[in-house]
């Protein structure tokens, strides 16, 4: 009830309701839809406590601190006073160029000899500060969590295109990028399968296959879970909404000879990505192929008209376009949104 | 059903007339992704070769038992189990190659090429035929790939399988990574023009 309620949601159409359900459960679905954005907003807004009150990127190479109480300039000033690493690799420290203490003493900024990665989460801590005998505080220093989740959306739509800079899912690129009715509808199709695939994917790896010990079965299950999902689809589909399975229902077969639904749960099987980041990584991957297709489609109409050499009819010009496309994707790269 | 054609045909059929790289025009990813070197291509040709030599035989052998509803699945499931055996094998044997071809090894699971032949051939045809044909597909795959990264790293890097030959780097344009897709385009329009010369030639005579 709940897939059919929401495909007629999404096409537009009106939404009949059905008694079955109960009206207080339907009033609970956007609050409970505003508590997990609350969540996901939650860690940004978090604030370290002790020394240090508030951390925060400021800029490609810069950190910003504030003081919980004002420090002595002397020490606060001093950029070797400050230790900062990744948090993953607390072995590699990050040298400090420059710190550019307020005039209350109560705030500074550090500025880095080279660009941070400002996706990892950082650690900063003042050992020169701490007493001797004592725990050295370590103070976190991390992005707004939605802006991390959404520069994974973008990354995966725009920066890391699967099919314009991973090279992945061609086939079917090629194959159905001649209309762009096509390519709309295997891009919506797409997307669907992905999304739910790679939420199966990601319950099935966290919760059996890393318990159990069974990473050397990770491609059997996963396109098991896409071949699952491709005919539940297809069946919900067929019953629920007979329109609109004439019009997708030949591209799900498609989708599994699709390189980028088994590759978006592989990388985030490698990558631990949490609920959230599969969410965003497998729109991203499903956005980013329609995308691809779409202005693929858009220049492959218009090349009908045009003149062309015999030789390059048909497939090899469309090779062509697609690696222009491809340069044009390059100047993605290095875009920082948030 | 029996096939007509014999074994060697069904071997030279696979590597020309129906080419899965440059003919059936499926399997690109790989194709564009890691076609850099001739032994990058050598290496996935034989892994490739490999799950669709096994896979054919298996669904050969089992073509009766198959309900018809249900035989992508099955298809798929066969090849992600031939794929898992070849993928740790490689990871154990060959670590240093393994780590250049990176997650495509894995993603043979999803390539076109070897369900399509599951389909068109050998759920049809016996296990004998199946063979042959998945030695063909292999071998047309691997000197698809083989091909592409001989014109790539001769016109790219000067060399052929890492032994210097020709002193220089001609057009470094070659083995950066979005070039595939301009290589492989030119070299499918080369392909059809030798074709239609060949075929005028023909007519003439």
């Amino acid at each position: 009830m709940k897939i059919k309620m929401g495909t007629d949601l999404f096409f537009g159409q009106p939404v009949r309701c059905s008694a079955t359900i109960a009206p207080a459960k339907n009033k609970s679905v956007p609050i409970f839809v505003l508590a997990l954005f609350c969540l996901a907003l939650l860690p940004g807004f978090a604030r370290a406590e002790g020394m240090i009150s508030q951390t925060g990127f400021s800029g490609e190479r810069e950190i910003s601190l504030s003081f919980s109480q004002p420090l002595a300039p002397e020490v606060a000033g001093n950029p070797a006073s400050y230790v900062v690493y990744e948090e993953a690799d607390p072995d590699i420290r990050l040298a400090v160029s420059e710190v550019a203490l307020a005039a209350d003493q109560r705030s500074a900024v550090l500025t880095f000899a080279a660009p941070l990665n400002t996706l990892q989460p950082h650690v900063v801590a003042l050992p020169a500060l701490t007493p001797a005998g004592a725990e050295v505080e370590t103070f976190r220093v991390s992005k707004p969590y939605l802006g991390y989740l959404l520069s994974i959306l973008i990354s995966a739509l725009l920066i890391n295109n699967f099919v314009f800079t991973k090279y992945l899912g061609l086939c079917v690129f090629f194959g159905t990028s001649k209309r762009k009715d096509t390519a709309k509808g295997m891009g919506f199709t797409f997307t669907l399968v992905i999304v739910v695939s790679a939420i199966m994917s990601w319950f099935f790896y966290q919760f059996i296959l890393k318990p159990f010990h069974l990473n050397f079965l990770q491609i059997v299950i996963f396109i098991g879970l896409v071949s699952l999902t491709v005919q539940a689809v297809d069946t919900v589909l067929r019953k629920v909404n007979p329109a609109l399975f004439r019009a997708f229902g030949v591209y799900l077969v498609l989708v599994i000879a699709n390189c980028i639904i088994i590759a978006v749960p592989l990388i985030l099987a490698d990558n631990e990505y949490n609920f959230f980041e599969t969410f965003m990584l497998s729109l991203g991957a499903g956005g980013g192929f329609l995308l691809a297709l779409y202005l693929m489609s858009s220049v492959r109409e218009r090349m009908e008209l045009a003149n062309i050499p015999p030789a390059f009819k048909g497939i090899p010009i469309a090779f062509i376009v697609a690696g222009q496309f491809a340069l044009a994707f390059l100047g993605f790269s290095g875009l920082n949104l948030f | 059903m029996a096939t007509d054609k014999s074994n060697f045909q069904l071997v030279v059929n696979g590597i020309l007339n129906e080419n899965p790289i440059f003919r059936l025009v499926l399997s690109m990813c790989p194709a564009v992704g890691i076609s850099t070197t001739v032994m990058n291509g050598f290496m996935l040709g034989i892994a490739v070769l490999f799950v669709q030599v096994f896979s054919s035989c298996t669904i050969a052998l089992f073509q009766n038992k198959i309900h018809p509803r249900i035989r992508i699945p099955t298809y798929t499931l066969t090849i992600a189990t031939w794929v898992t055996v070849i993928d740790l094998v490689l990871a154990a044997y060959l670590p240093e190659a393994y780590a250049k071809m990176g997650i495509f090894v894995k993603l043979i699971v999803a390539f076109a090429i070897i369900t399509m032949r599951l389909e068109m051939f050998a759920s049809k045809e016996s296990v004998t035929a199946s063979f042959w044909d998945g030695i063909g597909m292999g071998l047309g795959f691997m000197f698809g790939m083989m091909a592409l990264g001989f014109v790539r790293e001769l016109l790219g890097l000067g060399t052929i399988l890492g032994y210097d030959v020709l002193g220089f780097k001609p057009l470094l344009f070659f083995v950066l990574p979005f070039a595939g897709f301009f290589c492989v385009g030119l070299m499918m329009a080369f392909f059809n023009y030798l074709e239609s010369v060949y075929k005028r030639a023909k007519q003439r005579v």
